[in-house]
Protein backbone atom coordinates (compact mmCIF):
# COMPACT_ATOMS: atom_id res chain seq x y z
CA UNK A 1 0.00 0.00 0.00
CA UNK A 2 1.61 3.23 -1.12
CA UNK A 3 0.55 6.51 0.40
CA UNK A 4 1.68 10.04 -0.35
CA UNK A 5 4.64 11.54 1.55
CA UNK A 6 2.28 14.04 3.08
CA UNK A 7 0.34 11.19 4.69
CA UNK A 8 3.50 9.88 6.36
CA UNK A 9 4.39 13.43 7.45
CA UNK A 10 1.07 13.66 9.26
CA UNK A 11 1.68 10.23 10.82
CA UNK A 12 5.13 11.26 12.12
CA UNK A 13 3.80 14.57 13.36
CA UNK A 14 0.71 13.03 14.96
CA UNK A 15 2.75 10.36 16.74
CA UNK A 16 5.06 13.02 18.11
CA UNK A 17 2.09 15.10 19.21
CA UNK A 18 0.69 12.19 21.23
CA UNK A 19 4.02 11.36 22.85
CA UNK A 20 4.71 14.96 23.83
CA UNK A 21 1.26 16.01 24.96
CA UNK A 22 0.06 12.97 26.91
CA UNK A 23 2.65 13.46 29.71
CA UNK A 24 1.71 17.13 29.92
CA UNK A 25 -1.97 16.24 30.21
CA UNK A 26 -1.13 13.46 32.65
CA UNK A 27 0.90 15.81 34.81
CA UNK A 28 -1.87 18.44 34.83
CA UNK A 29 -4.64 15.93 35.51
CA UNK A 30 -2.64 14.34 38.33
CA UNK A 31 -1.98 17.72 39.94
CA UNK A 32 -5.77 18.29 40.19
CA UNK A 33 -6.48 15.04 42.07
CA UNK A 34 -5.46 16.16 45.57
CA UNK A 35 -9.04 16.01 46.86
CA UNK A 36 -10.72 12.64 46.72
CA UNK A 37 -13.49 12.36 44.14
CA UNK A 38 -13.24 15.82 42.57
CA UNK A 39 -10.80 17.96 40.64
CA UNK A 40 -9.39 20.89 42.59
CA UNK A 41 -6.40 23.18 42.80
CA UNK A 42 -5.71 21.91 46.32
CA UNK A 43 -2.20 20.67 45.43
CA UNK A 44 -1.31 24.11 44.07
CA UNK A 45 -2.68 25.79 47.19
CA UNK A 46 -0.61 23.43 49.33
CA UNK A 47 2.55 24.11 47.33
CA UNK A 48 2.10 27.87 47.13
CA UNK A 49 1.40 28.20 50.84
CA UNK A 50 4.43 26.11 51.80
CA UNK A 51 7.10 28.40 53.29
CA UNK A 52 9.76 25.96 52.05
CA UNK A 53 8.54 26.54 48.51
CA UNK A 54 8.95 30.29 48.91
CA UNK A 55 12.39 30.05 50.48
CA UNK A 56 13.85 27.61 47.97
CA UNK A 57 12.29 29.30 44.97
CA UNK A 58 13.48 32.75 46.01
CA UNK A 59 16.92 31.32 46.77
CA UNK A 60 17.19 29.76 43.31
CA UNK A 61 15.81 32.86 41.59
CA UNK A 62 18.39 35.06 43.35
CA UNK A 63 21.14 32.59 42.46
CA UNK A 64 19.97 32.72 38.86
CA UNK A 65 20.11 36.53 38.81
CA UNK A 66 23.62 36.60 40.25
CA UNK A 67 24.70 33.89 37.83
CA UNK A 68 23.32 35.90 34.90
CA UNK A 69 25.09 39.10 36.00
CA UNK A 70 28.36 37.28 36.61
CA UNK A 71 28.06 35.35 33.34
CA UNK A 72 27.41 38.50 31.30
CA UNK A 73 30.29 40.32 33.01
CA UNK A 74 32.76 37.54 32.30
CA UNK A 75 31.59 36.48 28.83
CA UNK A 76 30.88 39.83 27.11
CA UNK A 77 34.36 41.39 27.48
CA UNK A 78 35.97 38.06 26.58
CA UNK A 79 33.91 37.47 23.44
CA UNK A 80 34.42 41.13 22.44
CA UNK A 81 38.15 41.04 23.04
CA UNK A 82 38.60 37.74 21.19
CA UNK A 83 36.74 39.16 18.17
CA UNK A 84 38.63 42.44 18.21
CA UNK A 85 42.20 41.63 19.23
CA UNK A 86 42.79 37.93 19.65
CA UNK A 87 41.18 35.99 16.81
CA UNK A 88 43.94 33.42 17.14
CA UNK A 89 42.68 32.58 20.63
CA UNK A 90 39.17 31.91 19.38
CA UNK A 91 39.44 28.10 18.96
CA UNK A 92 40.82 27.80 22.50
CA UNK A 93 38.15 30.00 24.08
CA UNK A 94 35.40 28.20 22.13
CA UNK A 95 36.78 24.86 23.20
CA UNK A 96 36.75 25.92 26.86
CA UNK A 97 33.17 27.18 26.60
CA UNK A 98 32.08 23.82 25.18
CA UNK A 99 33.77 21.80 27.93
CA UNK A 100 30.76 21.95 30.30
CA UNK A 101 28.85 19.94 27.69
CA UNK A 102 31.59 17.32 27.65
CA UNK A 103 32.36 16.96 31.34
CA UNK A 104 29.29 15.69 33.21
CA UNK A 105 28.15 18.28 35.81
CA UNK A 106 28.37 15.68 38.56
CA UNK A 107 32.11 15.33 37.87
CA UNK A 108 32.64 19.11 38.01
CA UNK A 109 30.89 19.42 41.37
CA UNK A 110 32.86 16.42 42.63
CA UNK A 111 36.01 18.39 41.78
CA UNK A 112 34.65 21.45 43.62
CA UNK A 113 34.07 19.42 46.77
CA UNK A 114 37.61 18.08 46.58
CA UNK A 115 39.28 21.42 45.78
CA UNK A 116 37.35 23.87 47.91
CA UNK A 117 36.57 21.87 51.05
CA UNK A 118 37.27 23.17 54.54
CA UNK A 119 40.82 21.78 54.66
CA UNK A 120 41.86 23.14 51.24
CA UNK A 121 43.73 26.30 50.16
CA UNK A 122 40.46 28.08 49.35
CA UNK A 123 37.87 26.74 51.85
CA UNK A 124 34.77 28.03 50.07
CA UNK A 125 32.52 25.29 51.44
CA UNK A 126 33.41 26.31 54.98
CA UNK A 127 30.63 28.91 55.21
CA UNK A 128 27.14 29.23 53.74
CA UNK A 129 28.16 32.40 51.93
CA UNK A 130 31.29 30.80 50.49
CA UNK A 131 29.25 27.82 49.30
CA UNK A 132 26.76 30.17 47.65
CA UNK A 133 29.63 31.82 45.77
CA UNK A 134 30.91 28.41 44.72
CA UNK A 135 27.42 27.37 43.61
CA UNK A 136 27.12 30.55 41.56
CA UNK A 137 30.44 29.83 39.85
CA UNK A 138 29.18 26.31 39.18
CA UNK A 139 25.97 27.60 37.62
CA UNK A 140 27.96 30.10 35.55
CA UNK A 141 30.04 27.15 34.32
CA UNK A 142 26.92 25.17 33.38
CA UNK A 143 25.50 28.18 31.53
CA UNK A 144 28.81 29.07 29.84
CA UNK A 145 28.20 27.21 26.53
CA UNK A 146 24.82 28.89 26.04
CA UNK A 147 25.87 32.32 27.27
CA UNK A 148 29.00 32.43 25.13
CA UNK A 149 27.25 31.21 21.99
CA UNK A 150 24.41 33.71 22.45
CA UNK A 151 26.69 36.71 22.98
CA UNK A 152 29.17 35.69 20.29
CA UNK A 153 26.32 35.37 17.78
CA UNK A 154 25.15 38.83 18.83
CA UNK A 155 28.65 40.26 18.28
CA UNK A 156 28.84 38.65 14.84
CA UNK A 157 25.91 40.75 13.62
CA UNK A 158 27.59 44.07 14.44
CA UNK A 159 30.81 45.46 13.03
CA UNK A 160 32.86 45.35 16.22
CA UNK A 161 36.07 46.77 14.72
CA UNK A 162 34.55 49.84 13.08
CA UNK A 163 32.31 50.65 16.03
CA UNK A 164 35.24 50.42 18.44
CA UNK A 165 37.45 52.64 16.28
CA UNK A 166 34.65 55.19 15.96
CA UNK A 167 34.19 55.24 19.73
CA UNK A 168 37.93 55.50 20.32
CA UNK A 169 38.28 58.40 17.92
CA UNK A 170 35.56 60.14 19.91
CA UNK A 171 37.64 59.60 23.04
CA UNK A 172 35.85 56.66 24.68
CA UNK A 173 37.78 54.38 27.04
CA UNK A 174 37.38 50.59 27.15
CA UNK A 175 34.89 50.70 30.01
CA UNK A 176 32.68 53.14 28.08
CA UNK A 177 33.03 51.05 24.91
CA UNK A 178 31.90 47.86 26.59
CA UNK A 179 29.10 49.30 28.74
CA UNK A 180 27.68 51.93 26.39
CA UNK A 181 28.48 50.54 22.95
CA UNK A 182 28.90 46.75 22.97
CA UNK A 183 26.38 45.73 25.65
CA UNK A 184 23.46 47.77 24.24
CA UNK A 185 24.19 46.38 20.78
CA UNK A 186 24.16 42.76 21.91
CA UNK A 187 21.40 43.28 24.47
CA UNK A 188 19.03 40.89 22.72
CA UNK A 189 21.69 38.18 22.64
CA UNK A 190 22.45 38.83 26.32
CA UNK A 191 18.74 38.53 27.14
CA UNK A 192 18.44 35.19 25.31
CA UNK A 193 21.43 33.88 27.24
CA UNK A 194 19.97 35.27 30.47
CA UNK A 195 16.57 33.59 30.14
CA UNK A 196 18.16 30.29 29.20
CA UNK A 197 20.44 30.58 32.23
CA UNK A 198 17.41 31.28 34.41
CA UNK A 199 15.65 28.16 33.13
CA UNK A 200 18.75 26.05 33.78
CA UNK A 201 19.46 27.38 37.29
CA UNK A 202 15.86 27.21 38.57
CA UNK A 203 15.57 23.47 37.97
CA UNK A 204 19.17 22.46 38.67
CA UNK A 205 19.54 19.60 41.13
CA UNK A 206 22.99 18.00 41.24
CA UNK A 207 25.13 21.02 42.16
CA UNK A 208 22.73 22.29 44.82
CA UNK A 209 22.18 18.84 46.33
CA UNK A 210 25.84 17.93 46.57
CA UNK A 211 26.84 21.35 47.90
CA UNK A 212 23.94 21.13 50.38
CA UNK A 213 22.25 24.40 49.53
CA UNK A 214 18.48 24.95 49.95
CA UNK A 215 17.67 25.38 46.25
CA UNK A 216 14.47 24.65 44.33
CA UNK A 217 15.79 21.46 42.66
CA UNK A 218 16.49 19.55 45.89
CA UNK A 219 13.16 20.82 47.26
CA UNK A 220 11.35 19.29 44.29
CA UNK A 221 13.12 15.96 44.82
CA UNK A 222 12.22 16.07 48.50
CA UNK A 223 8.58 16.70 47.58
CA UNK A 224 8.71 13.81 45.12
CA UNK A 225 9.72 11.47 47.90
CA UNK A 226 7.21 12.71 50.47
CA UNK A 227 4.02 13.88 48.74
CA UNK A 228 1.68 12.39 46.16
CA UNK A 229 0.03 15.20 44.17
CA UNK A 230 2.17 18.23 45.01
CA UNK A 231 5.09 17.08 42.80
CA UNK A 232 2.80 17.13 39.76
CA UNK A 233 1.75 20.67 40.66
CA UNK A 234 5.43 21.62 40.95
CA UNK A 235 6.09 20.05 37.55
CA UNK A 236 3.28 22.14 36.03
CA UNK A 237 4.79 25.28 37.58
CA UNK A 238 8.29 24.33 36.36
CA UNK A 239 6.94 23.72 32.87
CA UNK A 240 5.24 27.12 32.91
CA UNK A 241 8.51 28.78 33.98
CA UNK A 242 10.49 27.03 31.22
CA UNK A 243 7.84 28.02 28.71
CA UNK A 244 7.91 31.64 29.92
CA UNK A 245 11.72 31.78 29.60
CA UNK A 246 11.59 30.45 26.02
CA UNK A 247 8.75 32.81 25.13
CA UNK A 248 10.76 35.76 26.45
CA UNK A 249 13.74 34.69 24.31
CA UNK A 250 11.52 34.63 21.21
CA UNK A 251 10.00 37.94 22.16
CA UNK A 252 13.44 39.52 22.56
CA UNK A 253 14.54 38.15 19.19
CA UNK A 254 11.41 39.37 17.45
CA UNK A 255 11.80 42.78 19.06
CA UNK A 256 15.37 43.07 17.76
CA UNK A 257 14.31 42.17 14.19
CA UNK A 258 11.73 44.92 14.39
CA UNK A 259 14.21 47.59 15.46
CA UNK A 260 16.74 46.47 12.85
CA UNK A 261 14.18 46.69 10.06
CA UNK A 262 13.40 50.28 10.94
CA UNK A 263 16.96 51.43 10.43
CA UNK B 1 44.83 48.20 35.26
CA UNK B 2 43.26 51.52 34.28
CA UNK B 3 41.39 52.19 31.08
CA UNK B 4 43.95 54.69 29.92
CA UNK B 5 46.90 52.31 29.85
CA UNK B 6 45.08 49.67 27.79
CA UNK B 7 43.88 52.25 25.30
CA UNK B 8 47.39 53.56 25.15
CA UNK B 9 48.84 50.12 24.52
CA UNK B 10 46.25 49.25 21.91
CA UNK B 11 46.62 52.43 19.89
CA UNK B 12 50.39 52.78 20.11
CA UNK B 13 52.22 51.89 16.87
CA UNK B 14 53.28 48.22 16.99
CA UNK B 15 56.98 48.95 16.47
CA UNK B 16 57.53 50.65 19.85
CA UNK B 17 57.30 47.75 22.24
CA UNK B 18 55.83 44.52 20.83
CA UNK B 19 56.44 42.48 23.97
CA UNK B 20 54.56 44.82 26.29
CA UNK B 21 51.80 45.28 23.73
CA UNK B 22 51.28 41.55 23.49
CA UNK B 23 51.07 41.08 27.24
CA UNK B 24 48.52 43.89 27.57
CA UNK B 25 46.43 42.49 24.73
CA UNK B 26 46.28 39.18 26.54
CA UNK B 27 45.06 40.91 29.66
CA UNK B 28 41.55 41.27 28.16
CA UNK B 29 40.83 37.54 28.44
CA UNK B 30 42.61 36.94 31.74
CA UNK B 31 39.51 37.12 34.01
CA UNK B 32 37.76 34.55 31.83
CA UNK B 33 40.79 32.26 31.73
CA UNK B 34 41.22 32.46 35.52
CA UNK B 35 37.54 31.64 36.00
CA UNK B 36 37.64 28.73 33.55
CA UNK B 37 40.85 27.42 35.09
CA UNK B 38 39.65 27.57 38.70
CA UNK B 39 36.08 26.34 38.25
CA UNK B 40 36.20 24.10 35.23
CA UNK B 41 39.65 22.83 34.37
CA UNK B 42 41.31 22.53 37.77
CA UNK B 43 38.40 20.62 39.39
CA UNK B 44 38.33 18.19 36.46
CA UNK B 45 42.10 17.73 36.49
CA UNK B 46 41.96 17.15 40.22
CA UNK B 47 39.55 14.26 39.71
CA UNK B 48 41.57 12.83 36.82
CA UNK B 49 44.80 12.94 38.85
CA UNK B 50 42.99 11.50 41.87
CA UNK B 51 41.99 8.54 39.73
CA UNK B 52 45.66 7.65 39.25
CA UNK B 53 46.78 8.17 42.84
CA UNK B 54 46.77 6.05 45.96
CA UNK B 55 45.61 7.66 49.24
CA UNK B 56 49.25 8.29 50.20
CA UNK B 57 49.95 10.08 46.93
CA UNK B 58 51.90 7.64 44.78
CA UNK B 59 50.92 6.89 41.17
CA UNK B 60 48.86 3.77 40.52
CA UNK B 61 46.59 2.07 38.01
CA UNK B 62 44.83 0.07 40.71
CA UNK B 63 41.86 2.50 40.84
CA UNK B 64 41.22 2.09 37.12
CA UNK B 65 41.54 -1.67 37.46
CA UNK B 66 39.10 -1.43 40.37
CA UNK B 67 36.41 -0.25 37.93
CA UNK B 68 36.28 -3.69 36.35
CA UNK B 69 34.22 -5.35 39.04
CA UNK B 70 30.55 -6.26 38.44
CA UNK B 71 29.11 -3.66 40.85
CA UNK B 72 30.75 -0.84 38.88
CA UNK B 73 31.08 -2.15 35.35
CA UNK B 74 27.41 -3.21 35.23
CA UNK B 75 26.10 0.31 36.02
CA UNK B 76 28.53 1.68 33.42
CA UNK B 77 27.15 -0.82 30.92
CA UNK B 78 23.54 -0.02 31.82
CA UNK B 79 24.23 3.71 31.38
CA UNK B 80 25.85 3.06 28.01
CA UNK B 81 22.87 0.97 26.88
CA UNK B 82 20.33 3.59 27.93
CA UNK B 83 22.37 6.38 26.35
CA UNK B 84 22.90 4.48 23.10
CA UNK B 85 19.26 3.44 22.83
CA UNK B 86 17.82 6.90 23.63
CA UNK B 87 20.36 8.56 21.32
CA UNK B 88 19.45 6.14 18.50
CA UNK B 89 15.69 6.44 18.95
CA UNK B 90 15.99 10.19 19.55
CA UNK B 91 17.85 10.60 16.24
CA UNK B 92 15.43 8.38 14.33
CA UNK B 93 12.19 9.89 15.65
CA UNK B 94 13.57 13.43 15.71
CA UNK B 95 14.67 13.09 12.08
CA UNK B 96 11.28 11.72 11.05
CA UNK B 97 9.47 14.60 12.75
CA UNK B 98 11.87 17.26 11.47
CA UNK B 99 11.65 15.84 7.94
CA UNK B 100 7.87 15.80 8.20
CA UNK B 101 7.66 19.51 8.96
CA UNK B 102 10.48 20.77 6.73
CA UNK B 103 10.09 18.55 3.67
CA UNK B 104 6.78 16.76 4.11
CA UNK B 105 4.40 19.45 2.92
CA UNK B 106 2.85 20.27 6.29
CA UNK B 107 1.62 23.84 6.88
CA UNK B 108 4.43 26.19 7.91
CA UNK B 109 2.85 27.24 11.22
CA UNK B 110 3.33 23.64 12.39
CA UNK B 111 7.04 23.99 11.76
CA UNK B 112 7.30 27.16 13.87
CA UNK B 113 5.16 25.70 16.64
CA UNK B 114 7.23 22.52 16.71
CA UNK B 115 10.56 24.36 16.87
CA UNK B 116 9.29 26.53 19.72
CA UNK B 117 7.96 23.52 21.57
CA UNK B 118 11.27 21.68 21.02
CA UNK B 119 13.11 24.58 22.62
CA UNK B 120 10.89 24.24 25.69
CA UNK B 121 10.88 20.43 25.86
CA UNK B 122 14.65 20.09 25.46
CA UNK B 123 14.98 22.30 28.54
CA UNK B 124 12.17 20.60 30.43
CA UNK B 125 14.49 17.91 31.74
CA UNK B 126 15.46 16.91 35.22
CA UNK B 127 13.15 16.59 38.20
CA UNK B 128 9.87 18.01 36.77
CA UNK B 129 10.12 15.72 33.75
CA UNK B 130 10.32 12.70 36.03
CA UNK B 131 7.22 13.93 37.90
CA UNK B 132 5.33 14.33 34.61
CA UNK B 133 6.06 10.72 33.69
CA UNK B 134 5.18 9.41 37.14
CA UNK B 135 1.86 11.27 36.82
CA UNK B 136 1.29 9.68 33.42
CA UNK B 137 2.70 6.15 33.50
CA UNK B 138 3.22 5.61 37.22
CA UNK B 139 1.08 3.25 39.28
CA UNK B 140 -1.75 5.83 39.54
CA UNK B 141 -0.85 7.78 36.40
CA UNK B 142 -3.39 8.96 33.88
CA UNK B 143 -2.50 6.51 31.11
CA UNK B 144 -2.23 3.58 33.52
CA UNK B 145 -5.65 4.33 35.01
CA UNK B 146 -7.37 5.00 31.67
CA UNK B 147 -5.97 1.81 30.15
CA UNK B 148 -7.13 -0.21 33.13
CA UNK B 149 -10.60 1.26 33.56
CA UNK B 150 -11.59 1.93 29.96
CA UNK B 151 -9.74 -0.76 28.03
CA UNK B 152 -9.15 -3.32 30.76
CA UNK B 153 -5.41 -3.39 30.10
CA UNK B 154 -3.27 -3.77 33.19
CA UNK B 155 0.13 -2.23 32.42
CA UNK B 156 1.76 -3.58 35.57
CA UNK B 157 0.31 -7.00 34.77
CA UNK B 158 1.98 -6.84 31.36
CA UNK B 159 5.29 -6.35 33.12
CA UNK B 160 5.59 -2.59 32.56
CA UNK B 161 7.26 -0.65 35.32
CA UNK B 162 8.23 3.00 35.00
CA UNK B 163 11.21 2.43 37.29
CA UNK B 164 13.01 0.29 34.75
CA UNK B 165 15.20 0.39 31.67
CA UNK B 166 12.15 0.86 29.45
CA UNK B 167 10.64 3.55 31.68
CA UNK B 168 13.87 5.54 31.83
CA UNK B 169 14.27 5.23 28.05
CA UNK B 170 10.74 6.56 27.47
CA UNK B 171 11.43 9.48 29.82
CA UNK B 172 14.83 10.42 28.36
CA UNK B 173 13.35 10.50 24.86
CA UNK B 174 11.27 13.47 26.00
CA UNK B 175 14.36 15.69 25.91
CA UNK B 176 16.37 13.73 23.33
CA UNK B 177 13.87 13.99 20.45
CA UNK B 178 13.43 17.79 20.75
CA UNK B 179 17.20 18.28 20.92
CA UNK B 180 17.53 16.26 17.70
CA UNK B 181 14.79 18.34 16.05
CA UNK B 182 16.53 21.58 17.04
CA UNK B 183 19.90 20.48 15.67
CA UNK B 184 18.80 18.63 12.54
CA UNK B 185 16.27 21.15 11.20
CA UNK B 186 18.98 23.57 9.94
CA UNK B 187 20.73 20.61 8.29
CA UNK B 188 17.49 19.60 6.55
CA UNK B 189 17.01 23.20 5.44
CA UNK B 190 20.48 22.94 3.92
CA UNK B 191 19.29 20.26 1.51
CA UNK B 192 18.80 22.28 -1.64
CA UNK B 193 15.63 21.96 -3.64
CA UNK B 194 17.76 21.78 -6.81
CA UNK B 195 19.30 18.49 -5.67
CA UNK B 196 15.88 16.92 -5.40
CA UNK B 197 14.80 18.32 -8.74
CA UNK B 198 18.00 17.13 -10.38
CA UNK B 199 17.50 13.66 -8.91
CA UNK B 200 13.89 13.54 -10.09
CA UNK B 201 14.88 14.72 -13.55
CA UNK B 202 17.29 11.79 -13.73
CA UNK B 203 14.42 9.49 -12.83
CA UNK B 204 14.98 8.92 -9.11
CA UNK B 205 12.06 7.94 -6.89
CA UNK B 206 11.46 9.62 -3.54
CA UNK B 207 13.13 6.85 -1.60
CA UNK B 208 16.07 6.76 -4.02
CA UNK B 209 16.55 10.50 -3.51
CA UNK B 210 16.60 10.06 0.29
CA UNK B 211 18.85 7.01 0.16
CA UNK B 212 21.36 8.20 -2.44
CA UNK B 213 21.39 12.01 -2.15
CA UNK B 214 19.94 13.30 1.13
CA UNK B 215 21.30 10.63 3.47
CA UNK B 216 24.96 10.84 2.39
CA UNK B 217 24.78 14.63 2.88
CA UNK B 218 23.04 14.35 6.25
CA UNK B 219 25.13 11.45 7.51
CA UNK B 220 27.83 13.46 9.33
CA UNK B 221 25.22 15.64 11.06
CA UNK B 222 23.25 12.56 12.05
CA UNK B 223 26.26 10.75 13.50
CA UNK B 224 27.44 13.94 15.19
CA UNK B 225 24.08 14.60 16.79
CA UNK B 226 23.95 10.97 17.86
CA UNK B 227 27.20 11.51 19.77
CA UNK B 228 25.84 14.66 21.40
CA UNK B 229 22.61 12.94 22.45
CA UNK B 230 24.62 10.05 23.83
CA UNK B 231 26.71 12.35 26.05
CA UNK B 232 23.57 14.24 27.02
CA UNK B 233 21.87 11.09 28.33
CA UNK B 234 25.02 9.67 29.87
CA UNK B 235 25.60 12.63 32.18
CA UNK B 236 21.94 13.09 33.22
CA UNK B 237 21.42 12.55 36.93
CA UNK B 238 18.38 14.48 38.14
CA UNK B 239 15.78 12.80 35.91
CA UNK B 240 16.86 9.30 36.87
CA UNK B 241 17.20 10.30 40.50
CA UNK B 242 13.68 11.74 40.75
CA UNK B 243 12.18 8.90 38.73
CA UNK B 244 13.75 5.89 40.37
CA UNK B 245 15.19 7.10 43.66
CA UNK B 246 18.35 5.05 43.65
CA UNK B 247 16.79 1.71 42.72
CA UNK B 248 18.12 1.65 39.16
CA UNK B 249 21.91 1.48 39.17
CA UNK B 250 23.12 3.70 36.38
CA UNK B 251 26.59 5.11 36.76
CA UNK B 252 25.75 8.79 37.56
CA UNK B 253 23.56 7.59 40.44
CA UNK B 254 26.38 5.40 41.76
CA UNK B 255 28.73 8.40 41.60
CA UNK B 256 26.14 10.61 43.33
CA UNK B 257 25.85 8.13 46.20
CA UNK B 258 29.64 7.86 46.33
CA UNK B 259 30.07 11.64 46.66
CA UNK B 260 27.33 11.80 49.31
CA UNK B 261 28.50 8.95 51.45
CA UNK B 262 31.46 7.04 50.03
CA UNK B 263 29.38 3.91 49.31
CA UNK B 264 32.30 2.30 47.46
CA UNK B 265 34.36 2.76 50.63
CA UNK B 266 37.34 3.98 48.64
CA UNK B 267 37.46 7.69 47.67
CA UNK B 268 39.97 7.03 44.92
CA UNK B 269 37.68 4.47 43.31
CA UNK B 270 35.13 7.31 43.19
CA UNK B 271 37.62 9.45 41.23
CA UNK B 272 38.18 6.53 38.88
CA UNK B 273 34.40 6.27 38.26
CA UNK B 274 34.27 10.02 37.51
CA UNK B 275 37.29 9.65 35.23
CA UNK B 276 35.58 6.81 33.38
CA UNK B 277 32.56 9.05 32.80
CA UNK B 278 34.76 11.84 31.41
CA UNK B 279 36.48 9.40 29.05
CA UNK B 280 33.17 8.11 27.66
CA UNK B 281 31.48 11.51 27.19
CA UNK B 282 34.81 12.89 25.93
CA UNK B 283 35.00 10.28 23.17
CA UNK B 284 31.35 10.90 22.24
CA UNK B 285 31.95 14.64 21.97
CA UNK B 286 35.20 14.25 20.05
CA UNK B 287 33.22 12.30 17.46
CA UNK B 288 30.64 15.08 17.50
CA UNK B 289 33.16 17.88 16.96
CA UNK B 290 34.95 16.10 14.10
CA UNK B 291 31.75 15.14 12.30
CA UNK B 292 30.18 18.53 12.89
CA UNK B 293 33.07 20.28 11.17
CA UNK B 294 32.63 17.94 8.22
CA UNK B 295 28.86 18.45 8.15
CA UNK B 296 29.09 22.23 8.08
CA UNK B 297 30.78 22.14 4.70
CA UNK B 298 27.43 21.20 3.14
CA UNK B 299 25.49 23.94 4.85
CA UNK B 300 27.28 26.91 3.33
Amino acid sequence: MIRSPRFWSWVAFGGGLLYFFIPLIGMFEFSLRARRGEYSFQAYTNVLSDPQFHQTFVYSAIMALFTIVFGVLIVTPTAFWVRLKLPRLRPIVEFITLLPLVIPPIVIVFGYIRLYNTSSWLPLTGSAFGTDILLMFGYATLALPYMYRAIDTGLRSIDVGTLTEAAQSLGAGWFTIITRLILPNVLVAVLSGAFLTFAIVIGEYVFAALLNRPAFGPYMVWMGGNKAYEPAALAVLAFAITWACMALIQLATRFSKHTRAQR
Amino acid sequence: MTDATITDAATRPPATNPVQRLSLTWFGVVPFLIFAFLFLILPTLNIVIGAFRTPDGSVTLANIRGLFVPEIINPFWLSMKISLLTAFLGCLIGLAMAAAVTKGGLPSWIRDAMLTFSGVASNFAGVPLAFAFIATLGRLGLVTVVLKEVFGINLAGLGFNLISFLGLTLTYLYFQIPLMILIITPALDGLKREWREAAEMLGATGSQYWRMVAMPVLWPSLLGTFALLFANAFGAVATAMALTGSSLSIIPIILFAQIRGDVLQDPHLGYAVAFGMIVITGIANLVYIVLRARAERWLK
